[in-house]
């Protein structure tokens, strides 16, 4: 609803947003910032802003120390996998719920969504003892498997209100045009819910990579990902604020950029049918 | 339109999901039940055998019971309060012209890609550390004393911390409603004399209900269980101890498995409250 | 590129891959460790482990909270994820009492198990069978500046007592320039604040047990303690000393605004090291005062290497574990990073060693270590084995909501009397629960 304004009032919007974005963006730029400082001038008074030595020095340390390309090869791919995963097996069930809606669709949704509620510190026990017996700790096709369930009522819910808003009359012309099931789903159906397919990708990609709890519960070496790796740099000993700094940017660093690169597709998609 | 053909094919389709997350809510809520019933100390002995209800006895007549219920539903709605209020400014001045729009929506949306760890280390670290943080740096540059903000006010931290973390979220749902809106309507009501309050009221705020709606529900859901922040900062110390963190106690630090599971039906019985009071509020804006 | 040739190198390629995947799945062992400075840099000189024994390792570092739920959900499901383990005094005997632990009776001749000192021994034991290995070992004593010290007309005695230790935190305490006169630890938790506490309150004829395991929070001592500690902060204190644990105290001290800290014998390396720290030169030490009731405030504590039962690579393990916690080690770290730097508290070699006593904290580090005794740790008797812990499997859990309390009241929300009654009822509860 943009709307022909004033060139003053102009200014002034931008200015008043530019402030108050920047000031919702400077943790991570500080953080960012402090990365490249030496201990000392991490936690220097008054702070320094730009004018400090700058030094790769920290990131080398934490190189040195982990190696971040396995934590991170192991972030992607159980964040990727799950979405994938949750994405192939939402699809058939957001498609029949938005299409052939039944009295029990919307009991259906909030029973899935209920599944979320049950809190995953009181079911570490269970959960690991199961994952011995099948044998499958520290393994990230189990995360995988665990991420998905997680997150795959979030990921039904988006996809039926985006299939929602697709109007039937155009399916109904595909069946008269003799498309199956299976046609009506990928040659109609899921082109014009890319956008929508394309933002629940990642939404649910975002939330499986900070997801915090089993990754790290139920991983050691082999399956590790990010937040694993940034256990070990919290609170150690001495001043800590650059290296903590350091492997926090490394940490969030390809989520930030992934979702900078795709925020318009995030934007248009992230509306939960709330849009009319 | 729905043949009886369509409709074994939905049951069909919709199959795998419904079996997959009857599975994965089924086995750990019965498992969680079984255990809640059994006196299970890993440390000190394992499972020995049926206690029955003792341990929800136990559990919910502990002093730290009812004191971790109330900060649980504080912190809910503390943050759920900032990130819709916030939510709806902040979509408000996206909505406006401006130059650089795409790149301070970046900057908004930005912390939603944060690392829950990481987002507690760094502000109980470099912001809020009474020494050396860049809050305690900044009052002194005022001549105030520094704030020791997890003990001094933790709910507010926490709070702080988590609604950072959420506020981008609700401002990115926000902003696609009122990008929604048809500006017709807004004209029309503008030509009318309506000011800016009696838009907001009239006009906007009721188009954005549902997106509000939405942004509560799905909140709730994720902040009813938040422990990374928690279990980073204060450690559920100075009464910033929520359910979910009490249960982190019991079974992690207690090593009373039993106990602990007990705790864990009650922050379902507790979480199904919540949303069947939500489902009263707003759950006629969601006609899903 | 002739054919020959691409074969030939074809070939060698896949001969090198197959050996060093061969060489790889020989044997790899998983550790779980603490991401504190001496196993930071154990970990630079594990390549030289691999490369003698052929053995590779694989590290899981994390933060001590974090590690301690991760360890101990393994070893109660015995998932065998680990093949070592790195735990501390509180939960050796526990875990090797239930026989969760590999016995160490294999240890080489040239190990020498009888120098590892016998306080470390001791407590790393359960009924006599050594069950971890301690990498280094640590007590508790004063460090104070000498230049405050001197600067406030005071002289430190080697033994000095909480009263001294109070006057001198409030001579040398300046406001104006941000100088604490003492920095101590009151961060909920039992390993942070709730172990300075425990420690202190021994000294003040505290304990939290009587013989028959009933909680002690409602005596005198423990008021006195709680009263005496709190005092002490406001009066010299840093502001919001209630969230401070080691690491803050370490880096308030190192940047000259502590006059005192008493705290792990292992922070005397970090504080005189002139890198990190401000005043390493103006550092001195003092055993851990005590109140003339014949126990000191000092505490005991290794981080130690043990082997979880379930591993399936015992013997690589317990060669890992000879290796890092051998008298070798410690010379090759003090070959390369001087002896200041080597892991301390371990083994009574170390400290015959003139090269090693002869480093400024060494010797009060000894003695503190010796004045430590984890069977008797209280004036008046107590039920239970440690010093600023209790080693029963409750305690933990009771600890950390305990330590809570306390902290609760350092920052001003309840009183002392709450704090010790709600202790109290917490205590008791979980006793109750456990089935004492």
């Amino acid at each position: 609803m943009a709307r022909a304004v004033s060139n003053p009032r102009k200014a002034l919007n931008t200015a008043i947003a530019w402030g108050i974005g920047l000031l919702i963006f400077f943790p991570i730029l500080w953080t960012i910032l402090t990365s490249f400082k030496t201990e000392a001038e991490a936690i220097a008074n008054p702070p320094v802003f730009l004018a400090f030595d700058w030094t790769l020095e920290n990131y080398s340390v934490v190189q040195e120390r982990s190696n971040y390309m396995r934590f991170l090869w192991n972030s992607v791919f159980i964040a990727g996998g799950s979405t994938l995963l949750g994405v192939i097996i939402a699809v058939p069930a957001a498609w029949s719920m938005a299409f052939v809606p039944s009295k029990r669709t919307k009991d259906i949704l909030l029973w899935m969504l209920s599944t979320k509620m049950l809190p995953a510190v009181g079911v570490l026990y269970p959960i690991y003892l199961l994952c011995i017996q099948l044998g499958v700790l520290d393994n990230r096709y189990a995360l995988v498997v665990i991420l998905m369930l997680i997150n795959l009522p979030i990921i039904v819910w988006m996809l039926y209100t985006y299939f929602k808003e697709i109007p039937g009359e155009i399916l109904e012309a595909a069946r008269m045009d003799g498309a199956g099931l299976k046609e009506e789903i990928l040659y109609v159906l899921t082109p014009m819910a890319v956008p929508g397919i394309a933002s629940t990708l990642l939404l649910n990609f975002i939330l499986a990579w900070n997801e915090a709890f089993w990754t790290l519960n139920l991983t050691a070496v082999d399956a590790a990902p990010l937040t694993a790796f940034i256990a070990s740099y919290s609170s150690p000993e001495g001043l800590f604020f650059a290296k903590l700094s350091a492997a926090s940017t490394m940490a969030i660093a390809p989520i930030l950029i992934l979702g900078w690169f795709s925020q318009k597709q995030l934007v248009r998609g992230l509306t939960f049918g709330a849009v009319k | 339109m729905a043949t009886q053909h369509s409709r074994s094919a939905a049951r069909f389709m919709m199959a795998p999901a419904v079996f997959l997350l009857l599975v994965w809510m089924l086995v750990p809520l019965s498992m969680t039940l079984w255990f809640s019933f059994r006196r299970f100390l890993p440390l000190r002995g394992g499972d020995q055998g049926f206690v029955w209800f003792e341990n929800y006895s136990r559990f919910i007549s502990s002093s730290a019971f009812w004191p971790s219920v109330q900060t649980t539903l504080i912190i809910v709605g503390g943050i759920l309060l900032i990130s819709v209020v916030f939510g709806i400014l902040l979509a408000l001045l996206l909505d406006q012209p401006m130059w650089g729009q795409g790149v301070v929506r970046i900057l908004v949306i930005a912390p939603f890609f944060v690392m829950p760890t990481v987002s507690a280390l760094v502000w109980k670290n470099m912001f809020m550390d009474p020494t050396n943080g860049l809050f305690a740096h900044l009052w002194r540059a005022f001549g105030a004393d520094p704030v020791v903000w997890l003990s001094d006010a933790p709910l507010f931290s926490i709070i702080l911390i988590v609604s950072w973390q959420w506020l981008p979220f609700a401002t990115l749902i926000l902003l696609t409603a009122i990008q929604s809106l048809d500006s017709e309507q807004l004209e029309a009501a503008e030509m009318d004399g309506a000011g800016h309050l009696s838009r907001f009221g009239y006009i906007i705020l009721p188009h954005m209900s549902r997106a509000i709606t939405i942004v509560i529900l799905i909140q709730t859901i994720f902040l009813l269980s938040i422990f990374a922040e928690i279990f980073v900062t204060t450690g559920g110390a100075f009464g910033s101890r929520t359910l979910t963190y009490l249960i982190y106690q019991r079974v992690l630090e207690s090593q009373n498995v039993g106990l602990g599971s007990a705790g864990g039906v009650y922050a379902i019985i507790l979480a199904n409250i919540v949303a069947l009071f939500l489902m009263r509020i707003v759950g006629k804006n969601l006609d899903a | 590129m002739s054919s020959k040739t691409l074969i030939r190198t074809t070939s060698a390629l896949a001969l090198c891959l197959t050996a060093s995947a061969a060489l790889a799945q020989d044997t790899t062992i998983t550790i779980a460790t603490v991401n504190n400075g001496d196993m930071i840099r154990m970990q630079g000189y594990t390549d030289q482990f691999t490369e003698a024994t052929g053995i590779a390792v694989e590290w899981v570092t994390l933060e001590e909270n974090v590690l301690r739920q991760r360890v101990t959900t393994d070893i109660t499901t015995n998932g065998g994820q680990f093949d070592i383990m790195t735990i501390g005094m509180y939960e050796t005997p526990i875990w090797g009492a239930n026989g969760w632990l590999v016995p160490l009776d294999g240890l080489s001749e040239d190990y020498n198990v009888d120098d590892i000192l016998p306080a470390m021994r001791g407590g790393l034991s359960h009924e006599g069978t050594l069950y971890a290995a301690p990498f280094y070992g640590e007590s508790s004593m004063v460090m104070y500046r000498t230049d405050l010290m001197e600067a406030a007309g005071l002289e430190m005695p080697d033994a000095p007592t909480w009263e001294f230790i109070r006057e001198a935190a409030a001579a040398m305490t300046d406001r104006e320039n941000d100088v604490n006169g003492i920095c101590l630890r009151g961060k909920p938790g039992w390993g942070e604040g709730g172990a300075f506490i425990t420690a202190m309150s021994n000294s003040f004829g505290a304990r939290w047990f009587d013989m028959d395991w009933n909680a002690q929070f409602d005596t005198q001592p423990w008021l006195d303690t709680l009263t005496f500690f709190e005092g002490m902060m406001s009066e010299s204190g840093p502001a919001g000393y209630a969230t401070n644990g080691f690491n803050e105290n370490l880096s308030l001290f190192q940047q000259g605004l502590c006059g005192m800290w008493i705290d792990a014998t292992v922070a005397a390396s970090f504080v005189t090291n002139p890198e990190d720290s401000e005043v390493a030169d103006s550092v001195g030490f003092a055993l851990a005062p005590d109140n003339g009731l014949g126990v000191r405030s000092n505490w005991l504590w290794a981080w130690a290497l043990a082997i979880p039962a379930g591993t399936q690579q015992a013997d690589a393990a317990l060669q890992f574990i000879e290796w890092a916690t051998s008298a070798d080690y410690i010379e090759l770290v003090a070959e390369n990073e001087g002896w200041a730097n080597v892991p301390p508290g371990a083994r009574t070699s170390l400290y015959e060693n003139p090269d090693y006593i002869s480093v400024p904290f060494a010797q009060m580090t000894l003695d503190s270590i010796l004045s430590a005794d984890p069977n008797n740790s209280t004036v008046e008797p107590s039920p239970y084995v440690g010093i600023q812990f209790a080693a029963i499997p409750e305690f933990a859990g009771i600890a950390s909501e305990v330590s809570q309390e306390f902290s609760a009241f350092y920052a001003g929300q309840q009183t002392v009397e709450e704090a010790l009654a709600n202790a109290q009822a917490i205590t008791s509860e979980a006793m109750e629960a456990a089935g004492y």
